[in-house]
């Protein structure tokens, strides 16, 4: 069984907080913020007005040159999980056939993809041109769109809104041919991603994975849901860095954002036979369900999250007293963080007055289908360099929420982390990373 | 983590909502009369569109399937069906539903829920005017003012959230009370049959007892088939839309879109023996691949759908001479249609040509992300009676295209152990077997 136990050997992220997991971890480490005003679109009509939007880069920097032309094909939520995929590869020292086609170091038949991915939305502006000659006296008429507009959107157009399409164009730079998988479970997305790839992995139907999560919500429409939904912090517009304070009696709400975060995940005799560095086991996964009829927020007894630590404890034979970090989904809304809080007390009892909880979403926004695989690459980091960061904007901890938040950076070894996430509809996820001996 | 355990499949419960019948009965009833469920669309106005028909679920009522019609009220066309679907099954399936004290036995933290399930329709007339208003066509520039306003003005919160691919399995938790693995996928057409596949191995693998799986989709809407139309992907024989999708026919020009929701209800062995619930069939095999070639089209030599269905064989412990019948993807599609006959012959070899295939998308029209769900129902439906599925509208067979397809009408045939498979735009493979359940 050990020989197949998954072990997670390389990393790649291109979040808020730079373009590569080391820029996360070292502005992690900093308390830095990814969070500022949007420039992506004109945010003055908004709300909310802030995001955590990535630096910017080129895309054609990262496809190869034979295949370049395939960029146009790709929404920004496609863009970044190829720029976190690349840095994965790189960072387990692997070579795919998109660094050089004559010498490479995987097997594209035992290797899966498995990403998560959110709702692609259409980009307005693109579509637009189309839209307004389907018009009649400034108001849209469908006969009219179809008689005289459709046929000037580019016809390839569906084709960058696939949530698959993540997973198919990074499986194509890297001749990824073994299992492929999508996983749309919005903000937990990203860990069940990890999840399957790891379960893959241990019942032998692949021997490497490249696993996790991009989603590109600074996009006026996906932003607007988030506004609507009144998910998104209003409040802070002024101040985008103090925006989202998770666990925080002062926390009004989320900040969403863009990201991808990529693992590279082996069997633990696969990882060994090629002597690879291995930050991480794969030891255990849960998984429940919070159910709310109204599923916008999470179930005020945070009973979801519980069932699923509790089952990925189990899965990792582990005890409550045996963690030496948390990772929570910590989003900033304050129901969601008190229910959140809730089911990690349900599930670790005692234990969880001393066991250090350290949120992400405060500095690099709230990722979507991303921010699972993000907080994997910032466990994996805390367990290499034994540092867990100091949280930010969390200075008067809401006192429901029973948690010891790390407010000094703590040096220790550490051995076991537990990650959550969970999604306004109810998917719950709890993974369960341990240090590699 | 431990996947070690390696606990037998089995299928207790089926649900449908789909274009030939919002049950399972009415649907196979359809299906063994060729009929089509083929319509003029309805659901929005395509009557300038270069494809102006469909295939619709029709005459749904929500009200026929669940107690409380009004928490699944905003939600998408395909997030109701799938209550329908899920309530069908479940009772099959002697699992219970909407109840505050389960009695069939079951610890709801050991019931799972994996949906093949897609995006919903955005609010079109709010969609689309909202760009009109922000459109400036003489700066060619979208002013974000003017759109915010009536986009903020007009759109409605829950409608928006219940767009995102999540949301089906959120109303099938809600209606189930199902605490366990709960996950959602979308690999496009392969969507479902992949939600089944990954279902069977996390039953393998005793992380859950029971699970309800399979597919719920709709992109019936303004953008879902214009996109369609520009790739070129649908018929347009709109003078004949009961005959327009014609699988492995020389005169085949795209697949006809439909909507629905599939559901099976996946269970271990042991746990279906314990409830004493009758047992439909068993899961014995799942491939997954991807062709990693273009995300325009299908690797010319069909490497993935290949690696898909051995994968499969061989979890499955079988060969290919053990298949009886074959239910392909079959989309009527030029590409499709050649490529998987050419796959199914390399799988297959010298017994390519004695295994019947079918595609019931001639029928059914195709599901998207439901359709491999739908399709599998047929196939436990086909070992239960013994009789095959027929492909519909093959009157002028392509001259290269040389399988038993089992033309125009259904077949009786000792039906035993049945391969699906299913193939994803983009590249994404996904083959399940199953064979009539003995101990």
């Amino acid at each position: 069984m050990t020989a197949r136990m998954p072990v997670i050997t390389g990393l790649g992220a291109v979040t808020p907080l730079g373009l590569s997991f080391h820029d996360l971890w070292s502005a992690l480490c900093q308390g830095k913020c990814g969070i500022d005003r949007i420039t992506a679109f004109d945010p003055a009509g908004f709300t909310c007005q802030i995001a955590g939007q990535a630096p910017e880069f080129k895309i054609r920097d990262y496809v190869p040159k034979t295949i370049r032309k395939t960029t146009k094909l790709m929404s920004r939520d496609i863009e970044l999980a190829i720029v976190a995929a690349n840095e994965a590869f790189k960072d387990a020292g692997l070579k795919t056939k998109a660094f050089d086609e004559q010498d490479i170091t995987i097997n594209p038949e035992r290797t899966a993809i498995i990403l998560g991915a959110g709702l692609i939305s259409c980009d307005l502006v693109e579509l637009a041109p189309s839209v307004a000659k389907g018009a009649v006296d400034g108001k849209f008429d469908i006969r009219k769109w179809g008689t005289d507009s459709i046929e000037t959107v580019t016809p390839l157009w569906l084709l960058k809104y696939l949530p698959n399409m993540l997973a198919c164009h990074v499986g194509i730079i890297h001749d990824i041919q073994g299992p492929s998988n999508t996983i749309t479970c919005a903000e937990a997305a990203g860990h069940l991603a990890i999840g399957e790839a790891a379960q893959i992995i241990a019942r032998g139907d692949a021997d490497m994975a490249l696993a996790g999560g991009g989603e590109a919500k600074v996009n006026a429409i996906v932003h607007l849901r988030q506004c609507l939904n009144k998910r998104a912090t209003v409040d802070y517009n002024d101040k985008p860095a103090q925006a989202c304070r998770p666990f925080d009696s002062g926390a009004k709400g989320s900040v969403f954002g863009e990201a991808a975060a990529c693992v590279i995940l082996e069997s633990t005799e696969n990882a060994k036979n090629r002597g690879a560095k291995i930050y991480a086991q794969i030891a255990g996964l849960g998984q429940s369900c919070s159910i709310n009829a109204k599923y916008e927020s999470l179930e005020p007894d945070g009973k979801g999250v519980q069932y699923a630590i509790e089952a990925a404890l189990a899965d990792a034979g582990i005890k409550p007293e045996q963690l030496d970090l948390i990772i929570p989904h910590g989003t900033g809304i304050f129901t969601d963080d008190i229910a959140e809080a809730k089911g990690i007390r349900q599930a670790l009892g005692d234990a969880a007055d001393s066991i250090p909880v350290f949120p992400t979403k405060s500095m690099t926004s709230n990722t979507g289908a991303a921010a699972g695989a993000v907080d994997i690459i910032a466990a994996c980091c805390a367990i290499k360099d034994g540092i867990i960061p100091a949280a930010k904007n969390c200075e008067n901890i809401n006192k429901e929420c029973k948690l010891n938040i790390a407010k000094e950076q703590i040096k220790k070894n550490i051995n076991y982390v537990l990650c959550t996430s969970y999604t306004y509809g109810g998917q719950t996820a709890a993974i369960v990373l341990k240090k590699y001996e | 983590m431990n996947e070690k355990t390696k606990n037998r499949v089995v299928i207790t419960g089926m649900g449908i909502v789909c274009p030939l019948g919002n049950d399972v009965p009415t649907m196979w009833d359809n299906i063994l009369n060729c009929r089509s469920g083929m319509n003029t669309t309805t659901i929005f106005d395509a009557s300038t569109y270069p494809t102006k028909f469909c295939a619709e679920v029709k005459n749904y009522d929500i009200t026929k399937f669940t107690k409380n019609p009004d928490l699944h009220k905003e939600g998408n066309r395909h997030s109701k069906f799938v209550v329908g679907a899920v309530a069908q099954a479940c009772k099959q399936a002697k699992i219970d539903v909407e109840t505050e004290n389960p009695k069939d036995g079951i610890d709801r933290r050991k019931i799972g829920v994996y949906l093949g399930a897609g995006e919903g329709s955005v609010d079109n007339e709010n969609f689309f005017n909202a760009i009109v208003q922000g459109w400036d066509e003489t700066s060619e520039k979208m002013d974000w003012n003017k759109w915010a306003a009536v986009a903020f003005g007009k759109m409605q919160p829950s409608r928006e959230l219940e767009q995102e691919p999540n949301m089906p399995a959120a109303h099938v938790s809600m209606l189930t009370g199902a605490r366990g693995p709960i996950r959602s996928c979308l690999t496009a057409c392969a969507a479902s049959t992949q939600a089944i596949g990954e279902t069977f191995k996390i039953l393998q693998s005793g992380r859950a007892d029971v699970m309800i799986a399979g597919g719920a989709h709709s992109m019936i809407h303004p953008l879902g088939i214009m996109g369609f139309n520009r790739l070129t992907a649908l018929s347009t024989r709109n003078d004949s839309p009961e005959t327009a999708s014609r699988p492995f026919t020389a005169s085949r020009d795209g697949f006809v879109i439909g909507e629905g929701a599939a559901i099976v209800i996946l269970e271990t062995l042991e746990s279906a023996k314990k409830r004493g619930v009758e047992i439909l069939a068993e899961v014995l095999g799942y491939g997954s691949s991807s062709d990693a070639f273009r995300v325009t089209d299908m690797h010319e030599e069909a490497r993935g759908a290949v690696a898909a269905m051995k994968a499969a064989l061989k979890d499955a412990k079988l060969s290919y001479k053990d298949i009886d019948y074959v239910s392909t993807h079959g989309t009527s599609t030029s590409e499709n249609d050649s490529i998987e006959t050419l796959a199914i012959k390399t799988v297959f070899k010298e017994e390519a040509k004695n295994t019947p295939v079918s595609s019931i998308k001639s029928m059914m029209g195709h599901l998207i992300g439901a359709a491999g769900a739908t399709e599998l129902i047929t196939c436990i439906l086909a070992i239960r009676d013994n009789v095959l599925p027929p492909t519909t509208n093959l009157n002028d067979p392509d001259p290269n295209l040389d399988l038993d397809y089992v033309p125009n009408k259904p077949r009786k045939a000792d039906v035993n152990i049945v391969m699906k498979e299913s193939f994803g735009f983009g590249g994404q493979n996904n083959v399940v077997i199953i064979r009539r359940y003995h101990d």
